[in-house]
């Protein structure tokens, strides 16, 4: 993965030294609240209802041992011994002391990590997808790119000041598993019949209270064009998008209020005037940032022979068969794996991991996967390489620290905000929901027979549960002061994204695990053997899942 | 007379600043000496303005780089205003004049930006800050100019970006 070197430091060092300034001020009351709070959010301190909040960028959710070792020691000594893997593969911890954030900041700066645009109206951290570089459809690793655009936009003098907050996200497999249609810019990687590697780009996805789906506005744009083309976006948003409505300042609002033709040819405009200039991608730049992401030290494995231990090990657990069934995928090198570890065992918050479970996740990665881990927008941990022959002993590590539940993909994988148990903008709790959802789905084997589902709760139509691309959505909502859930069907986040529907009007808490079974139940009676739920619902409807929650009893 | 930073250090501020007309900017009276007229009144009284070297020309928030374009260079001074620190359509703007038209002259922001900014504003090729808060503490200002001194991306301050100069 990117290593810092002196010049990543130095820039970071002194990121640091201004924010424990600028934090000073505030604390002697030299800096107005008002102003603190932009510069606040840009290191990525928000205000919460117990608490602040501090979120902690994952850079395209790859992080090493040592890093991780260090956001135990930061969840251990300035925290309550945990924190929680946001749906942007970031880190938040929910209990720091405003006093001390200019403390933990410099801590992390030690490894790399910081707390930088991961908030505010700025280019926020480029995510990507959790299997890139070790998955079996990928085309181009995705991964040098994220790092050529978290350079980039960081510090950006020109975009820390937009309209409303900027996600870019990029995928290099078939499989979009990093949503790039509903992100500010979306990026996939094609790579031409020529050799020749460059970019689709969507703009204007998004999800929020106006759900979007990205526009493509260049079916390919070369990479070293890359900088040059994100920068045309931005001007051009940055001078045009709304600043009068908060709610209307994402640039969707300003591809759809000019059509997306029409923001092409002004981007395409701006750009001429830049392609070639300095921002312009040279050879030597992206075959630097592809050094930093090439492969392992893998050992040459007979992949024959190394399936075959796996499966007499399988034939003799039925535990361990379920969790290699459900946790663990293909990799692209022979004898090698993807392990997902699940944080979302029935009774704790989805995503959240404790001091002591991130030690144990650094010791598994140093000992399984090179010393690396990834954070997935699921809300899991993905230990990347490991080998086939260790998958057995993993395993059982696995079970031990809470990580085994074999359930990634399932109806109880759920991805789900804090909800209003944290978050001061909730209109409703989350958590609860999760774990009453899990309760109603316990039977493993049923779980496993009901196939992929994704199930998405946001507490709020900030939509941080990413509730509109759920094959099954959540979304909580207030009436006169009492929390009530809107359920939709026929979201996706995957190459054929959609939106969801919404069913109908709004349930009380305490239905909530019945409602979703009662969608289950109408998926599993009228499925044919190759659908999942989100097939069944895109090829009969909405009427028969609505007939159901919503016939009266009597 | 008020004061404002100016190339990094602090200096008198010779400048008058004409604000918005609420009438016709044709009838604003621009008086004699250094002043910065809005571009709605440069745009109206263009034809006795442009004689004298002493008038520059302030763009508010919403008006854009494009519209003085070219003509950039006829000005001593130009102004970027911010109506509220938050709206950063000014730096968008302070790039456009140096690096698409080749402004030469004081590049000032003026309104209602914060210390906080001036690093970036520097950077985005704005040399005077005159802050609209009359109780700004210039000297303490001053030292946020250089809150960073190494950067990622190419700027009006420097053109290469890391990725160019890196060793």
């Amino acid at each position: 993965m990117y290593i810092y070197d002196e010049y990543d430091n130095s820039i970071l060092r002194q990121r640091v030294a201004q924010f424990r300034d600028q934090t000073e001020r505030f604390l002697a009351g030299d800096l107005p609240p008002e102003q603190f709070l932009p510069l606040r959010l840009q290191n990525g301190l928000y205000v919460q209802r117990l608490a602040p909040m501090l979120r902690i960028n994952v850079p395209y959710g790859m992080v090493n041992s040592v890093q991780i070792r260090k956001l135990a020691h930061i969840a251990r000594h300035y925290d309550k011994g945990y924190c929680h893997v946001s749906t942007r593969q970031n880190i938040q911890y929910n209990w720091p002391d405003l006093t001390e954030v200019p403390d933990i900041l410099s801590e992390l700066a030690d490894v790399g990590m910081h707390g930088t645009q991961s908030s505010g109206n700025c280019i926020r951290n480029t995510t990507s997808d959790q299997f890139a570089g070790v998955a079996e459809d990928e085309i181009i690793d995705p991964r040098p790119y994220c790092e050529i655009i978290r350079q980039w936009s960081s510090f950006h003098p020109e975009f820390a000041f937009l309209p409303r907050k900027f996600k870019i996200a990029v995928t290099g497999s078939e499989k979009d598993r990093a949503a790039v249609q509903v992100h500010d810019i979306g990026l996939q990687l094609i790579l031409k019949d020529s050799g020749e590697i460059g970019f689709k780009v969507y703009v204007g996805g998004g999800l929020g209270r106006t759900p979007v789906i990205g526009s493509v506005i260049r079916e390919f744009l070369p990479e070293e064009d890359l900088l040059s083309y994100l920068e045309a976006i931005l001007r051009v948003y940055n001078l045009s998008g709304r600043r009068d409505n908060k709610y209307k300042a994402r640039i969707k609002i300003l591809v759809r209020a000019v059509t997306p033709e029409v923001f092409a040819q002004k981007v395409e405009a701006e750009w001429e005037h830049m392609k070639d200039g300095y921002s312009k991608l040279t050879r030597a730049e992206i075959e630097r940032a592809k050094g930093f992401f090439t492969e392992p030290a893998y050992e040459t494995i007979d992949n024959a022979a190394a399936q075959a231990g796996v499966d007499a090990q399988a034939a003799d657990s039925i535990a361990f068969s379920k969790w290699l069934q459900r946790n663990v995928r293909g990799h692209r090198v022979a004898g090698y794996a993807a392990v997902t570890l699940s944080l979302k065992p029935t009774g704790v918050a989805p995503g959240d991991i404790t001091d002591g479970q991130l030690e144990i996740i650094a010791d598994l990665a140093d000992e399984f996967s090179f010393g690396e881990a990834r954070t997935t927008h699921e809300q899991n941990i993905v230990l990347a390489d490991v080998k086939k022959s260790d998958l057995f002993a993993l395993w059982q590590k696995c079970k031990v620290a809470g990580f085994a539940t074999p359930n990634i993909g399932t109806i109880t994988d759920i991805i789900c905000c804090p909800g209003g148990d944290f978050c001061s903008l909730a209109n409703a709790k989350s958590i609860p929901i999760a774990e009453a959802i899990q309760r109603q789905f316990e039977d493993l084997d049923y779980v496993y027979d009901l196939g992929d589902i994704d199930l998405n709760i946001s507490g709020c139509m900030n939509a941080c549960g990413h509730h509109h691309v759920g094959h099954i959505g959540i979304l909580g909502v207030d009436k006169s002061g009492k929390e009530f859930y809107q359920v939709q069907l026929g979201g996706s986040a995957s190459n054929d994204a959609s939106l969801g529907d919404v069913l109908g009007p709004s349930f009380g808490a305490e239905v909530m695990p019945e409602v979703i079974q009662k969608l289950v139940n109408v998926y599993v009676e009228n499925r044919t053997d190759e659908e999942l739920f989100i097939d069944t619902y895109r090829r009969i409807g909405a009427a028969p899942f609505k007939e159901r929650v919503y016939a009266k009893a009597n | 007379m008020p004061k404002l930073i100016k190339d990094g250090v602090i200096v008198e501020n010779t400048w008058a600043l004409i604000a918005k007309p609420e009438g016709d900017a044709a009838e604003v009276a621009v008086p004699a000496g250094q002043v910065i007229v809005p571009l709605s009144v440069w745009v109206a009284q263009k034809a006795q303005l442009q004689t004298r070297a002493d008038v520059g020309v302030w763009l508010d928030s919403d008006e854009v780089a494009e519209s003085i374009g070219e003509e950039a260079n006829h000005f001593p001074i130009i102004g970027v205003n911010f109506p509220g620190f938050m709206d950063g359509r000014a730096f968008s703007t302070a790039r456009l004049l140096r690096e698409r038209y080749g402004f030469k002259g004081e590049l000032r922001a003026v309104g209602n930006f914060i210390r906080d900014q001036l690093c970036y504003l520097r950077r985005c090729g704005v040399n005077a800050f005159a802050f609209a808060n009359p109780e700004a503490d210039l000297e303490i200002a001053v030292k946020s100019l250089n809150d960073f001194n190494e950067y990622y991306q190419a700027s009006v301050d420097q053109p290469l970006p890391l990725f160019r100069r890196r060793a």
